[in-house]
């Protein structure tokens, strides 16, 4: 291995760790967000103290993450330039509009309100102090908008010109119009919204299986159900329908998500395989597949034509020159995998707690309970998987098409010092994480000692 | 007006808004170990920053956003230039962002000293690291002909950038001890006081000797005239002096208004010792980047225009009703806020 690619990989994995940390964390805030703020608004509008309870103790848990979030995020804006100093000067043009929108519009407003409602309980009117966790609400979910017009960018890069080796913005509503940033947009929301009611659903079964405050959490799980069953049907769609995005800006991160050799038309989805990942082993040993959908889910018509690798190899030589195009088919094909799988028992478990609920044998059925406070590990699963396939599905390029991965990274920065600072923010991760993880078992467990603390007087509605 | 010249000045006002808000919560941070007698004047201490620091350290966020954005080169060369001291910065950062909720959040006296360590450690080592960084800009570093950084992390250290840092150091300290003069009573805002008496002849002197030291250093490495940075130097010399007599005649309104702007002159100081370099090259004075050769295009940077003129003043009139949300001086009798205490569901 030369000292060049040491770099890059190194790197790479850098990037890799803080974002897929980072991601840990955002999704949380943006549906654990607007599920306290609607405890709140019942609160408010009802004045039954049930909400204002659930408002403060899921509100708990949303101020840990939040902190944490907002720690790893920075590191991601520093990252850029630190690590990949060469692509910053390639793309700050357009992709560097959009992170500093977000700062100036969206995480000012969530940083700033946040603080107001925190510490706003007894200094704000009841209506104003409501408002401030829905601006809160309103100012992540549109940084989540920006960062992802950034990211889509480099998917599918719109409205630019190059000129003298670096691209420049020529149409800013192309930019935040780009297609594949919208649907990535909804993804995101989507997957944030499953985050936090798979999250409180969780939660609440921690507290029937011990038999604790099980009128208080009823009502918890009732609106995580009422979220969770839409939003995860949606998603199955909504995530189906990205991949007909995906299909079109990019034919070689489907191809290899299929592991998809050759040319097809009907093509089958493949849900499992053994083998069939490499070059010399292009047919599993083992599959099974349901025929004619990957036609639909790439091209929306059950008849559609997938493009395989080997032809997509062959049209981006002859348009790039001699080169390996194909991202890791093996990796690529299980993370879309985990994520899909995922995706759907999430749904499954969703439906069946709702089920059970309508049933009324949900504060009865064990089994379930277990099943709900365990699933709370899939939508991280799920997001770190998606994310994995649409990092890790763009290589080799760091910009589709425009600029190589292994061109971007920083000349100044030494292997040593890349070392070094991943074994940093490795350390840093692992601490804050058990720390994180420690703070949000004790404040979300079913048997914690009673705290005494005067409530503020319940609203009148007016 | 031309854009990039527009540009450049948001940006040292981005840097301006982020030392004049972070710096007194940074002071506040440093204060932490020494000012407060027990645990619940830790707690007010905290309280005096709680509900604003995050919306401070927003304005950082925004200044390395909008260097991206409008100036790449400058933004690919000086976050991959000063690799270890960012490294050094984050580090610093995130400890002291996770404290203020954490601590909240643990039980243990232990781990709450941990916590308060935390946030003073970092409040502490960000503003030495922000003062070394800011000043290597105006003193260059080497920089090959690509606009590479070709240096090593121990060339950020010289006589000149160091005392750059002690100086923000002092003068973080010195804003936050005013800040609680006014945001605390009784016999914690006395502490407070006493403290601001002791900081602020060491960083009146500091900052005379550092703002001195700019203007040399602009003519000597940056090829500039005395006068337009002799002027912001002088005015921020005045400042800080006239904090020191506020202090000792116990005007602390005055005296926060003259820390605030002692601040905001120390980076008005150094941007226009800078302009219109962004970065200068101590190895090759022509490998200097220039607003010229480091800025985004035209329509990239008309683009930006227009959202700050929308968003700046946005954030500028929500920001400045959460401190007069927040007006009342923390301590004494008053109530501690709600959120801050556990959560009730837990209660049977």
């Amino acid at each position: 291995m030369t000292v060049a690619s040491t770099v890059v990989d190194l790197a790479r994995a850098q990037f890799a760790t803080t974002s897929i940390y980072h991601f840990l964390f955002v999704p949380l805030t943006l549906g654990l967000g607007p599920l306290v703020a609607t405890m709140q608004t019942i609160w408010h509008r009802t004045g039954n103290e049930t909400w204002l309870r659930l408002t403060r103790f899921f509100g708990t848990l949303l101020l840990i993450n939040v902190a944490i979030g907002v720690a790893t995020g920075l590191v991601q804006e520093f990252e850029f330039g630190m690590n990949w100093s060469v692509y910053s000067r390639f793309v700050g043009n357009v992709f560097g509009a959009p992170l500093a929108v977000e700062g100036l519009a969206a995480f000012a407003l969530e940083s700033t309100f946040l603080g107001l409602w925190i510490f706003g309980w007894n200094r704000l009117s009841p209506r104003l102090h409501l408002a401030t966790i829905w601006i809160v609400v309103v100012g992540s979910w549109l940084s989540a908008y920006f960062i992802l017009v950034a990211n889509s960018w480099m998917q599918h890069p719109v409205g630019y010109k190059l000129v003298d080796g670096e691209a420049q913005l020529t149409s800013v509503w192309a930019l935040l119009s780009n297609e594949f940033a919208l649907r990535a947009y909804l993804h995101t929301i989507l997957a944030g919204l499953i985050f936090g009611s798979i999250l409180v659903l969780g939660v609440s079964c921690w507290h029937f299986l011990r038999g604790h405050e099980v009128d208080l959490f009823r009502n918890a799980a009732k609106l995580a159900l009422i979220v969770a069953v839409p939003v995860t049907l949606l998603q199955l769609v909504v995530g189906n329908r990205f991949g007909e995005a995906v299909t079109s800006a990019q034919s070689m991160k489907i191809a290899a998500s299929e592991a998809q050799w050759n040319t097809c038309e009907p093509c089958p989805f493949s849900l499992f395989q053994i083998g069939g990942f490499s070059k010399d082993d292009e047919t599993p040993s083992f599959s099974i597949t349901v025929p004619r959908l990957l036609s639909y889910m790439a091209t929306g018509s059950f008849g559609g034509e997938v493009q395989g690798l080997n032809q997509l190899q062959a049209q981006e030589q002859s348009k790039y020159g001699p080169g390996n195009y194909m991202p890791n088919v093996r990796v690529i094909y299980w993370s879309m995998r985990v994520m899909a799988f995922a995706g759907v028992l999430m749904f499954l478990i969703a439906a069946l707690g709702a089920w059970l609920y309508w049933k009324k044998k949900l504060e009865r059925a064990r089994w379930f309970q277990w099943t709900a406070l365990v699933a709370i590990a899939l939508p991280f699963i799920a997001a770190t998987a998606g994310w994995i396939l649409t990092e890790m599905g763009r290589q080799p390029w760091i910009v589709q098409g425009l600029l190589k991965t292994s061109e971007a990274n920083s000349p100044s920065v030494s292997t040593t010092w890349l070392g070094i600072s991943l074994g940093f923010f490795i350390t840093l991760y692992v601490v804050l994480g058990v720390v994180d993880f420690v703070l949000m078992r004790r404040y979300a467990r079913p048997d914690r000692p009673a705290p005494q603390e005067e409530l503020p007087a319940p609203a009148v509605s007016y | 007006m031309d854009l990039q010249i527009l540009w450049f000045c948001l940006i040292a006002v981005l840097w301006s808004g982020y030392f004049l808000l972070e710096g007194f919560d940074f002071g506040v941070g440093m204060l932490l170990p020494f000012l407060p007698k027990d645990e619940r004047e830790r707690g007010t201490m905290f309280e005096t920053i709680g509900p604003v620091w995050d919306g401070n350290e927003v304005w950082l966020v925004i200044a390395g956003g909008a260097t991206f954005a409008a100036f790449p080169a400058w933004y690919g060369t000086m976050f991959s230039g000063f690799y270890i001291a960012l490294l050094l910065v984050l580090f610093f950062l995130i400890i002291r962002v996770v404290s203020f909720e954490w601590r909240e959040k643990s039980e243990s006296p232990g781990w709450r000293t941990v916590w308060m360590w935390a946030n003073s450690v970092g409040s502490f080592g960000a503003s030495l690291v922000w003062g070394v960084g800011l000043s290597n800009l105006l003193y260059g570093v080497p920089i090959d002909s690509s606009g590479d950084f070709s240096g090593t992390f121990w060339d950020l250290f010289t006589g000149y950038t160091v005392l750059g840092g002690v100086t923000i150091v002092l003068l973080f300290a010195f804003h936050g001890s005013t800040f609680l003069t006014l945001r605390t009573t009784g016999d914690l805002c006395e502490r407070a006081a006493a403290a601001a008496r002791r900081l602020a002849v060491v960083a009146a002197l500091a900052v005379a000797g550092f703002l001195s030291w700019t203007v040399a250093v602009a003519v000597d490495r940056n090829d500039k005239d005395v006068v337009p940075p002799v002027l912001p130097a002088a005015l921020g010399i005045a400042a800080v002096a006239l904090a020191m007599l506020f202090v000792f005649g116990r005007r602390s309104g005055w005296a926060f208004v003259m820390t605030a702007l002692a601040t905001v002159l120390w980076v008005a100081a150094l941007f226009t010792s800078l302009y219109p370099r962004v970065m200068v090259s101590s190895s090759d004075f022509a490998n200097s980047l220039s607003v010229d050769n480091a800025s985004s295009a035209h329509y990239t940077l008309a683009v930006m225009s227009v959202v700050a003129a929308i968003f700046l003043p946005l954030v500028l009139l929500y920001q400045g009703w959460t401190y007069h949300v927040f007006r009342a001086r923390v301590g004494g009798d008053e109530l501690q806020p709600q959120l801050a205490a556990p959560p009730t569901a837990g209660s049977g």
